[in-house]
């Protein structure tokens, strides 16, 4: 192939799919070299889902664009056609929000991996989108800097993607989200102009636009340079690993750390079907008698790290953990982070499947919203392991299933919905980090009433009138939520008798 | 349909459904307001005063969940008395500009103050908000909890919206403990060596958490634990400023009412007005005539000067920022700098997908963002 004569094979046929496909083309070949434009079916298979393996689309077409002016050219081309487009990073997402749009074009940013710039004084790097994240932290070291947010996909995942959903990671109670560490972003608006939101300064005129395009999942603008905050290295970094014999314990342990006034680093909890499954995964020594186990880290200076630890482990013992360690040195904290880094890998060891869910729920409600799991369990007939950003109550339950069995993948799915939508009346969020996606459009049924959906489909038309960036995810459509038939769960200032009042 | 219409049962709430029900019919404009303590803040409000205030009281407090719910009424210092008995603050030390200042009205301005380059700004804190659109409908977005991506943003927006998307009824805001120690310290400098010195200091590990420089003297605070902010005070030198000194200044700073403020405050019937210039932090001393104070590391700028908007305004932009006139006799300039496009035509329709018949704070945030 490379030339305008190398028309789709399906182009002689008759579907509309294969004409508006033949159109499409004939449209964006102009724009593009040959080798940027895949079209064939056995070209495009590898485009057809993202981290999330249960949904898959195949695009009309992907374009793989080299340079602004040819993003550009591409958006404008598709808004002349009306023709859907969906931006795709490094397609690690966990809720499929780089789904292929059947009729659309998905434009792939991978060749946007340039660091443009890194400045010491400033603490800031200019980078493009698909830069991943953790090259940011590796470029910044030699300064003595890094990039905050750590999501465990970071070897992978790029910036882009990371804007896209808000990404956090396990830092994220004390250093913030993918939001507090972007200062800027440049891209195109659906029409093709250049736009920028934010500003090198800490803030920009006007409404904060950039705190609604960062976790906008690709639906108002697409993202192509990122200026992101660099932070001093801490100087050390300590973990605790602690044991509890009962989950509630564990739970009062976090809420009690919080209320001594400790920021802590990081605050993870592990149940103990998953203390099981990474460590038959990494051999880290974790304790198999404990039903949870914390690990707590501190970073600052020495002096600081040794004052904290100690508070930690006071409000630990006090809490009534039967068994902690402290992390002796750098590889012993890599070790113990090991089996919380790795809870993915281990759970796909263990079960020919795993889904995992991504709600978070007040901290005071961890317990309550484990024994609800526990009873899910028995319900739906399988099992599942909880791994739980325990700082800011981020819970990830992974569900173990085989797809092969048509019956289990979809008892995993009401599992899943069942967990999310438990979560709403506790006061959380059907999804904490991993997005909307396509995968949990109905739960937002359940968060949101149809007034509030609707406000949302205004904002995404006030940057996107034709709605042709990313449509069809985040956020479901009245008749999706009408054949959902939950309830939508009163929220805000409408009565709440479940929690407690000040 | 799963859902029927939410009913509201709170009279305050009744009360402002009703209200902007009626302006939206009667075609009339709403200027919403709580204690009425930065009326001098944007453009000149204009229509009929809708008064939040009815609406207050802390609905939920959980210390340990870091996450206070707020109706947007309550005085800011009910707010902050209640933290305070729990160890926690607003970490962004939003500017108490007079007694009745609201919580509502410091979410809807966006003001933060010394601590937000090491803190972040209001909206960072904002977790979740109960908006009452132009339409008369009652919206929730966000939530409680700390992470949360289920749909756009829409929480953070309000933060500095200027009350031109809809009524902040209620809002969520995270907490932190106040921090254990703190240290405050002075420098002699002048301002471009002040500017650099911070930003040197900013990519150390130091326990930085607010800076002011005026008239050829740094001042710096230290706030974390004990142990690193002792540290950092063997490590940074200078002269160390007595704690009541110190509290002093850095409430008279956050407040604006220190001497810096009341002099441009003076100055405003001298024909000078006040500016506000968000800039990026390493952009070097600007010459602007004018008395300058500069804040957040070098990021917020404050310029007491005569000289004409676009020349403050030209010169921020030229520096990588934006300029606001925050204090002035005449504001017919624009109180926030203009946008260029695409952005000025998202901002048009953002406020029509809120409130299409643009009942609320017309004007205040720019004038041309209704039809």
């Amino acid at each position: 192939m490379g030339s305008n004569a190398a028309l789709p094979a399906s182009a002689a046929a008759t579907t509309p799919r294969a004409q508006r496909q033949a159109e499409v083309l004939a449209a964006l070949q102009p724009l593009l070299p040959a080798h940027a434009l895949l079209w064939r079916s056995e070209d495009t298979v590898p485009y057809e889902c993202d981290g999330l393996t249960a949904y898959r689309e195949q695009p009309l077409l992907v374009a793989l664009p080299e340079t602004e002016a040819e993003v550009a050219a591409v958006l404008r081309a598709c808004h002349a056609l009306r023709v859907p487009v969906v931006a795709r990073g490094a397609g690690t997402g966990l809720s499929g929000g780089a789904l292929p749009h059947t009729l659309g074009v998905t434009l792939s940013l991978a060749k946007f991996n340039k660091i443009l710039s890194l400045d010491k004084l400033s603490r800031t790097a200019v980078v493009q989108c698909g830069v991943r994240n953790l090259a940011i932290s590796e470029a910044a070291a030699p300064l003595g800097l890094y990039y905050a947010p750590d999501p465990s996909s970071q070897i992978a995942c790029s910036i882009g993607g990371n804007v896209a959903e808000n990404s956090g990671g396990v830092h994220c109670l004390k250093y913030g989200l993918t939001l507090h560490n972007v200062l800027r972003v440049r891209g195109f608006s659906a029409e093709g102009e250049a736009v920028e939101f934010g500003s090198e300064a800490l803030d920009a005129a006007g409404l904060d636009l950039l705190a609604l395009v960062v976790g906008s999942e690709g639906m108002l603008a697409v993202i192509t340079e990122v200026t992101v905050k660099l932070v001093p290295k801490p100087q050390l970094a300590r973990c605790i690993m602690a044991s509890f014999d009962d989950i509630r314990k564990a739970g009062d342990a976090v809420a009690q750390i919080i209320a001594a006034g400790i920021i802590p680093a990081g605050l993870e909890m592990m149940d103990k079907p998953m203390t099981a499954a990474v460590e038959g995964f990494v051999h880290a020594g974790y304790d198999l008698d404990a039903e949870a186990i914390l690990l707590c880290e501190s970073d600052g200076t020495p002096e600081e790290v040794e004052e904290e630890i100690g508070r930690m482990l006071d409000v630990l013992s006090g809490s009534g953990a039967t068994r902690m360690e402290v992390s002796k040195d750098e590889a012993q904290r890599l070790k113990f982070w090991s089996g919380r880094k790795n809870a993915f890998p281990a759970s796909g060891r263990i079960s020919p499947d795993y889904m995992c869910m991504d709600s978070t729920i007040p901290r005071r409600r961890l317990a309550d919203m484990l024994l609800a799991i526990q009873q899910m369990e028995q319900k739906y007939g399988l099992r599942c392991a909880n791994v739980f950003h325990a700082g800011d109550g981020n819970l990830h339950p992974l569900i173990l299933f085989d797809a092969n069995d048509p019956d289990q993948l979809h008892r995993c799915e009401l599992f899943g919905a069942d967990i999310l939508e438990t979560s709403v009346p506790l006061g959380g969020t059907v999804t904490g980090e991993h997005g909307v996606g396509i995968e949990k459009l109905s739960s937002m049924c359940v968060q949101f009433s149809p007034e509030e959906r609707e406000q949302m489909f205004a904002v995404k038309r006030a940057f996107d009138s034709a709605e042709l960036l990313n449509p069809g995810k985040v956020i479901p459509l009245l008749s999706r939520c009408a054949e959902y038939g939950k309830m939508h769960v009163k929220k805000g200032l409408l009565p709440f008798p479940e929690l407690p009042r000040f | 349909m799963s859902d029927s219409p939410a009913t509201v049962d709170d009279p305050a709430l009744c009360a402002l459904i009703e209200r902007v029900q009626r302006a939206r019919a009667a075609r009339s404009n709403l200027c919403i307001h709580g204690g009425n303590t930065k009326a001098f803040y944007g453009n000149e409000p204009r229509g009929e005063p809708l008064d939040t205030r009815a609406l207050a009281g802390i609905s939920s407090y959980e210390p340990t969940e870091l996450v206070v719910t707020v109706r947007a009424g309550t005085p800011l210092a009910d707010l902050e008395a209640v933290l305070a008995e729990k160890g926690q603050c607003l970490a962004f030390e939003p500017p108490r500009l007079g007694p009745g200042g609201t919580v509502g009205g410091m979410v809807a301005a966006g003001l933060s103050g010394p601590s937000r380059a090491a803190v972040g700004a209001v909206r960072d804190h904002v977790l979740g908000v109960t908006l009452l659109n132009g339409k008369a409908e009652l919206l929730s977005f966000g939530g409680q909890v700390m992470k949360n991506v289920a749909g756009y943003d829409v929480s953070r927006v309000l933060a500095g919206s200027m009350g031109v998307l809809g009524v902040i009824c209620e809002v969520s805001l995270k907490v932190l403990p106040r921090p254990a120690a703190t240290a405050t310290l002075r420098f002699e400098l002048d301002q471009a060596r002040a500017l650099r010195q911070l930003n040197e200091w900013g990519g150390r590990p130091l326990p930085l958490h607010a800076s002011a420089w005026w008239q050829g003297m740094l001042v710096l605070r230290l706030a974390g634990a004990g142990a690193a902010v002792r540290a950092a005070v063997q490590a940074l030198g200078g002269e160390a400023v007595p704690e009541d000194q110190a509290g002093d200044f850095w409430n008279g700073l956050r407040d604006q009412s220190d001497e810096y403020f009341v002099s441009a405050r003076a100055a405003l019937d001298s024909g000078a007005a006040l500016w506000r210039l968000s800039l990026p932090p390493t952009a070097p001393p600007l010459a602007l005539a004018g008395d300058c104070l500069v804040e957040w590391g070098g990021g917020q700028r404050w310029v007491s000067t005569r000289l004409p908007a676009a020349t403050v305004r030209d010169a921020a932009a030229a520096a990588g920022g934006h300029a606001t006139l925050y204090l002035g006799h005449d504001r017919s300039a624009g109180a926030f700098a203009p946008l260029k496009s695409p952005l000025d035509r998202i901002h048009r329709e953002l406020k029509r997908a809120f409130d299409p018949d643009g009942v609320f704070n017309p004007g205040r945030l720019y004038p041309g963002l209704c039809p």
